[in-house]
């Protein structure tokens, strides 16, 4: 039925782990389902919430038809149990003393429901790593709040970080859930960590995961500048936040797409490889400034303090013709033509693809970015997003299609007797 | 558990780290922050400005120099850290005394840097059969363009996290930051305990090679299934539009100009996201008792007539939002039980969210020469072997007599001549 490009042993196949939450978590237990966990992700009668989730196959909604749904829970099984029923107090116990690894993000409490104690739980099952995922960290003062991946964008600094040099444009919270992402990053790295002690003593112990403080601590300069010199960074287009303004960095090319250019030329080599290029282009005599490049390549090496500085005429000069030969060529040049001829060339510059361009990118075909699994009901062969790390022992691989609501209910519970 | 106590999670294991910047850097420095032992070896002769974090700033005052970065010491906390001239026969063979005592190798350089010295996985599992390899670099080590050269802003624009940050009718906003560095050595991190796990169960080591694009891919998810599976670009009319929520479906869900706050910048804004028609009823009463009658309009009752009216909706909820700080507007909307925050300034968040103080998120810590500083801590707290932070970024050397001496054997006169032959 399914498709798993790795066959043979995986790093964490030796591991039973319970899913009791919602979106928050679901990213942690992909990662490591598809590095084998055998993740049992439990679910309620009406299923996990996101299986209503846009955007669906061909557009019809159904709960098997999720595609955010089935993004995030690749390689798990599903088993339904009610936890306002006690009499699945018992089951759920079985399936706790079975697990080396429970994540939850605070939403269902089977605990409380099924009136069970957790302290017994844990102090029953010592081998155990339970990790809790929440907004704010269990126990936080601000945990009972309603937030969602945008709020906790707000909240913890990746929104103040990313917009436009127009700041009467608002901030941009970045695509796909990233503060859930990375809450659930934070998760699965703890999990490890937990795990290697486990590995090392028996001793399993519980993980209190908190989401804001991964976006807090996940925005580089936007905290440490505030840290070390109380400075504040603000936005720019397609760049850098900064504490002062500095210079765009994203062209857009012949075919209207854009490129980050990066550091634009500022080694006298450098220089030398841009008047080479403008030649190959034919488009010498199209830039009045072109001579300044030579002039350029013989300099002796100098930074871009120097140039920042602004006191000497030459560089400056010369600087400035090497943004405008950037220019120049990406008025000629598709994005892509842009990006591959820089980067032969040595320059570190990237097109901005679409995230499916990537998908589709020949490097990225060829290093196995796009996974075939079969999904036999709606007779399709689907293409997933690939590996995160290549290991070559242990590997990662999708081992099974996303499951239906329940479709392990009976095979799990049957396991356990 | 007191936060100078060491963590005891990872105390058995010892990183021989190459790594840098942010992107290798920040794996190895969780790692350290429960224990691990990371050997972070720097190069004498140019004063270890592989790593250009070394000397940049922010600084904590006058001074400048490689001992005072502010991003290295962020990145490199509780880190040991010796001088090493590789390029040299005798440090050659400190090295490989070192992997032979080293549970693994971690780097980021460009590909192949370390193996044109001589060390590819190959020779490293003949200094030590079960060391396991962790190589990161934007591109990975094959295919086309396994050349290139990549950095956080790169890595995001060829993966797509670039084109998907953005507003419509706009370029792209992309990431204000290198958002694939901090994630790029999360992935790492993972990759590196993977492979610990592995070899703990069979007594393998490995190879493990991290590409942080493919990481960055695989951080778009339903935006690819919905090409894959239904043919539907991101790059399309209208899209991206990142402040809007199509999956989930949710409306109103945006950023919104709000009151300056006075003494702080000239702008503000609020954050405000309508999960279900439940949160919208109850920011609609909120609005109507605040004089918005518009709000008690039947065609936004349901999430479909909110889509379809997002632009009107948005208008006059941006309205509303300049009446008060963003605070004060979310705190209300908070209290009616609807997702909304104030978009926090680096100050506000850090030392002024009650968040940071509870969960002591950035810890003080001190290095040699820039004295105390905070630091990134981590959003994580364990009951047994929680982690902590303490000492600074190693300053050039700075573990030199601890492993020469005491992990390697060497006598004092020993490691004063490796320093005269310009070895460390």
């Amino acid at each position: 039925m399914t498709t798993n490009p790795n066959p043979g042993m995986m790093a964490l196949d030796d591991l039973r782990v319970l899913e009791i939450g919602d979106e928050r978590g679901a990213w942690c237990m992909k990662l490591m389902a598809d590095m084998g966990a055998d993740v049992i992700k439990i679910e309620p009668p009406e299923g996990d919430p996101s299986r209503q989730y846009e955007p669906f196959v061909d557009d019809e909604p159904h709960h098997e038809r999720s595609l955010f749904f089935w993004y995030y829970n690749t390689s798990k099984r599903s088993v339904v149990m009610d936890f306002d029923d006690r009499s699945n107090a018992d089951a759920f116990m079985k399936l706790v003393e079975s697990a080396d690894v429970i994540l939850d993000t605070d939403t269902y409490d089977p605990i409380g429901r099924l009136g069970l104690d957790y302290r017994q739980i844990m102090s029953d099952n010592p081998g155990l790593i339970w990790c809790t995922i929440t907004n704010f960290g269990f126990g936080s003062s601000r945990d009972e709040e309603p937030h969602t991946d945008l709020t906790l964008a707000a909240n913890g600094g990746f929104a103040w970080m990313n917009g436009y040099d127009d700041h009467t444009l608002p901030p941009v919270r970045g695509g796909g859930q990233q503060a859930y992402h990375t809450g659930s990053n934070y998760a699965f790295m703890s999990i490890l960590t937990a795990l290697l002690h486990r590995d090392a003593t028996g001793v399993g112990q519980h993980i209190n995961v908190n989401i804001n403080g991964s976006v807090n601590v996940t925005t580089e300069a936007g905290s440490y500048s505030w840290l070390v010199s109380h400075s504040t960074v603000q936005r720019q287009t397609g760049r850098h936040a900064g504490v002062a303004p500095s210079m765009p960095s994203q062209i857009q090319c012949a075919d209207g797409r854009y490129v980050n250019t990066g550091i634009p030329p500022r080694r006298p080599a450098e220089f030398g490889l841009c008047y080479q290029w403008l030649e190959d282009e034919g488009l010498l005599d199209q830039l009045p400034e072109a001579a300044l490049l030579q002039v350029g390549a013989e300099l002796e090496s100098f930074s871009l303090a120097d140039v920042f500085r602004g006191d000497n005429e030459e560089l400056l000069a010369v600087f400035g013709a090497g943004r405008a030969a950037f220019d120049l060529l990406a008025s000629k040049l598709t994005a892509y033509e842009f990006y591959t001829k820089a980067q032969n060339f040595g320059f570190q510059v990237g097109v901005i693809h679409s995230p499916e361009e990537a998908l589709e990118d020949p490097h990225f075909v060829d290093r196995g970015m796009q996974v075939k699994v079969e999904h036999p009901e709606l007779g399709r062969e689907v293409i997933y997003p690939g590996a995160p790390y290549q290991l070559t022992k242990g590997s990662w691989g999708i081992t099974r299609r996303p499951p239906l609501l329940g479709e392990h209910t009976d095979e799990v519970l049957g396991e356990l007797g | 558990m007191p936060h100078h106590v060491k963590s005891q999670a990872l105390s058995h294991l010892r990183i021989c780290d190459f790594t840098g910047q942010l992107a290798g850097a920040g794996a190895t420095k969780f790692m350290a922050a429960f224990g691990a032992e990371v050997i972070r070896i720097e190069d004498p002769t140019n004063h270890g400005r592989w790593d250009i974090l070394r000397g940049m700033p922010p600084y904590v005052d006058d001074r400048r120099g490689p001992e005072l970065g502010g991003p290295f010491n962020n990145h490199n906390v509780g880190k040991l850290g010796i001088t090493l001239n590789i390029k040299t026969e005798k440090g050659r063979e400190l090295f490989e005394r070192l992997v032979g005592i080293s549970d693994c190798v971690t780097e980021n350089f460009s590909s192949g840097v370390l193996r044109s010295w001589g060390y590819d996985y190959e020779r490293l599992k003949e200094l030590k059969d079960d060391i396991i390899y962790v190589s990161n670099c934007g591109f990975g080590h094959s295919g086309p363009y396994e050349k290139f050269k990549t950095w956080g802003p790169i890595v995001q624009a060829t993966s797509g996290l670039t084109m998907s940050s953005a507003i419509p009718d706009q370029p792209p906003a992309g990431w204000g930051y290198s958002y694939m560095d901090h994630t790029g050595a999360y992935f790492m991190a993972m990759a590196i305990m993977l492979a610990i796990h592995h070899r703990n169960r069979t007594g393998e080591g490995q190879y493990v090679d991290v590409a942080a694009t493919e990481a960055a891919l695989t951080l778009n998810g339903p935006v690819l299934l919905d090409y894959t599976v239904n043919g539907r670009p991101l790059r399309r009319e209208g899209y991206p539009d990142a402040n809007h929520s199509v999956s989930p479906a949710m409306a109103p869900h945006n950023i919104y100009a709000a009151q300056p706050i006075p003494g702080s910048f000239d702008e503000a804004w609020i954050a405000i996201a309508c999960r279900n028609d439940e949160d919208w009823h109850a920011m609609r009463d909120v609005l109507v008792s605040d004089g918005c009658e518009w709000a008690a309009n039947d065609d936004y009752g349901q999430l479909a007539g909110r889509m379809a009216a997002q632009d009107e909706l948005d208008e006059r909820i941006g309205e509303w939002c300049m009446r008060r700080d963003p605070f004060q507007s979310a705190e209300l909307l908070r209290a009616a039980g609807v997702p909304a925050n104030a978009v926090q300034t680096p100050e506000q968040r850090i030392d002024q969210d009650v968040n940071s103080a509870e969960s002591k998120l950035w810890p003080t810590i001190r290095q040699t020469e820039m004295g105390r500083v905070r630091v990134d801590g981590i959003p994580a707290r364990f009951s047994k072997t929680d982690w902590s932070m303490t000492r600074g970024a190693p300053v050039l050397g700075e573990d030199n007599d601890y492993v020469y001496g005491e992990l390697l054997g060497l006598s004092e006169s020993e490691i004063a001549g490796l320093y005269e032959e310009g070895v460390l």
